[in-house]
């Protein structure tokens, strides 16, 4: 009885201690956890594959830390336990750096920075304010910024309802289930208005950036731990600015400047 | 690490505070989760008597759509179903704007249909086996009566059945109440739904996910003890005797 409970113990402790053994080893190949649904910075390509800006931006990054990189497809929600797990070792899934994620988990510099916008049918003529929101439905991504975003300023009036992923959130923005939707400004914009279902569709309200839900743009996440890895992003990502590598990768899928600064 | 500190260090791992500071989202989650149990399986009994009888009948016009529906809605997952009715009707323009759209846009009223209709299928062939197993003397002396078919089914044949059908009609009860927690898919914020927000917000799944279940296991063992009392009461006949 008493050895079943010392292995019982040893098995947990094991179990509940996921960090350490990664430390202090050289980095030749490093897994990278992409989201796959967040065209166009990452979709599911035909064949399976995930293309899109990050999973090229990863590329360049790893060209630069002269490591291999393997894509690992995860969703949205569980990308901060697969990292601690560890099923990878880096999140690259455009996830903003805020002060909550940053008890978990350590943030890269910031690697791209776009505002947030409300976006709803064509001349709905909706004022985006506790008075005019009162009793809309407001579509989010469930455990992203806007998320909180959207609870802390008006989970009293608006009914919010949440989403797996940006996708789902279209599908019933069309359907007529919600009144509007709130993300990413880029990402509204090129993975729903500029395709042939979201035409209908127009970004209203201003520019949310406030630091305090909007953190400090989009950084790879990492573990705590792993500070030679996130050295070697810091570097990487100020290598692709400054060579110009990072600004002509960004011509080839956007029109505006998506680094902001 | 003695057995002290591992049973403090796990107590130290479960973060209470996050489940005491969320305790009205579960609450209101526990009232959604029993509201859909609850009016699926309303639904689904109403649907299934009627076809539970067709299925008993010889005649193939009369069974065979009902076996259909059963074979359809039992070979396929429930979740695919909710998906039909959830993402696939709302991608129709004519059902957008159709009748029935003011009902189908809401995801609570989708996720009863499609749970009612699953459970529909279920529970037609809980009550076809308990029909089918009618002792051949009670229906005799019935008919001996010279009661009409309406009669003989209403006060002789159903109440048998469902007597009979209890214990297994339970199970059904309770894989109703779990398979619920699929609703959590089509935006609904029941128990599972709760714990999803709780795990996303704080990142902690542990605690979440063990508070969801907690949940679960209090309403099955409610679910439990009032039927085990039911059944005392309406099964008094069949138990076996103790001496």
């Amino acid at each position: 009885m008493k050895l079943v409970v010392a292995t019982c113990a040893a098995v947990l402790a094991l179990a509940l201690n996921t960090v350490s053994p990664l430390q202090a080893k050289e980095w030749k190949t490093v897994r990278v956890g992409l989201e796959g649904d967040y065209p166009p910075f990452s979709s599911v390509g035909p064949d399976g594959k995930i293309v899109g800006w990050e999973v090229d931006y990863m590329n360049l990054l790893c060209e630069h830390m002269k490591v291999k990189c393997t894509p690992v497809q995860q969703d949205f929600d569980g990308m901060i336990p697969a990292l601690q797990a560890p099923k990878f070792d880096a999140i690259m899934a455009s996830m903003s750096i805020t002060d909550v994620r940053k008890k978990q988990i350590a943030f890269s510099v910031s690697y791209y920075n776009t505002p947030t916008r409300f976006v709803a049918k064509k001349g709905a003529n909706i004022e985006i304010s506790p008075a005019g929101l009162k009793g809309k439905k407001i579509g989010v991504q469930r455990s992203t910024i806007q998320d909180n975003y959207l609870t802390d300023n008006y989970a009293s009036v608006a009914e919010i309802v949440r989403y797996g992923s940006q996708d789902d959130m279209f599908l019933d923005l069309v359907a007529g289930r919600l009144d509007l939707g709130l993300g990413d400004s880029l990402q509204i914009s090129d993975g729903f208005i500029k395709t042939d279902r979201g035409k209908d569709f127009e970004m209203i309200g201003p520019n949310l950036t406030d630091s305090k839900w909007f953190g400090d743009g989009v950084g790879v996440g990492l573990r705590k731990q792993d500070d030679d890895l996130k050295k070697m992003f810091d570097t990487a990502i100020a290598e692709t600015l400054k060579d110009g590598s990072y600004q002509a990768l960004e011509k080839k899928y956007f029109d505006i400047d998506i680094y902001g600064g | 690490m003695d057995g002290g500190t591992l049973q403090a260090s796990i107590l130290q791992f479960f973060d209470y505070q996050v489940i005491i500071d969320n305790w009205q989202l579960y609450l209101s989650g526990v009232f959604v989760t029993l509201q859909l149990t609850a009016l699926s399986l309303i639904l689904g009994f109403v649907l299934a008597v009627p076809m539970s009888i067709m299925l008993t009948s010889r005649k193939p016009w009369v069974w065979m759509p009902v076996w259909l529906y059963v074979y359809c809605f039992r070979g396929t997952p429930l979740l695919i179903q909710l998906f039909l009715l959830y993402y696939g009707a709302g991608q129709f323009a004519f059902i957008r704007e159709g009748f029935l759209w003011p009902f189908l846009r809401e995801a609570w009223f989708c996720a009863i249909i499609a749970m009612g209709l699953n459970t529909a299928a279920y529970q037609a062939e809980i009550f076809r086996g308990a029909i089918a197993t009618t002792p051949r003397g009670e229906i005799e002396a019935a008919r001996a009566f010279g009661m009409s078919p309406f009669r003989l089914y209403s006060r002789i044949i159903l109440p048998s059945s469902f007597r009979r059908a209890l214990p297994a009609y339970v199970n059904e009860v309770i894989f109703s109440l779990q398979s619920t927690s699929l609703a959590s898919l089509v935006t609904l914020i029941d128990i599972t739904g709760a714990a999803r927000i709780v795990n996303s917000r704080y990142y902690t799944p542990y605690e979440a996910f063990l508070s969801a279940a907690v949940l679960y296991l209090v309403i099955t063992f409610v679910i439990i003890w009032l039927a085990g009392g039911l059944e005392r009461r309406w099964n008094v006949h069949l138990a076996r005797p103790t001496s």
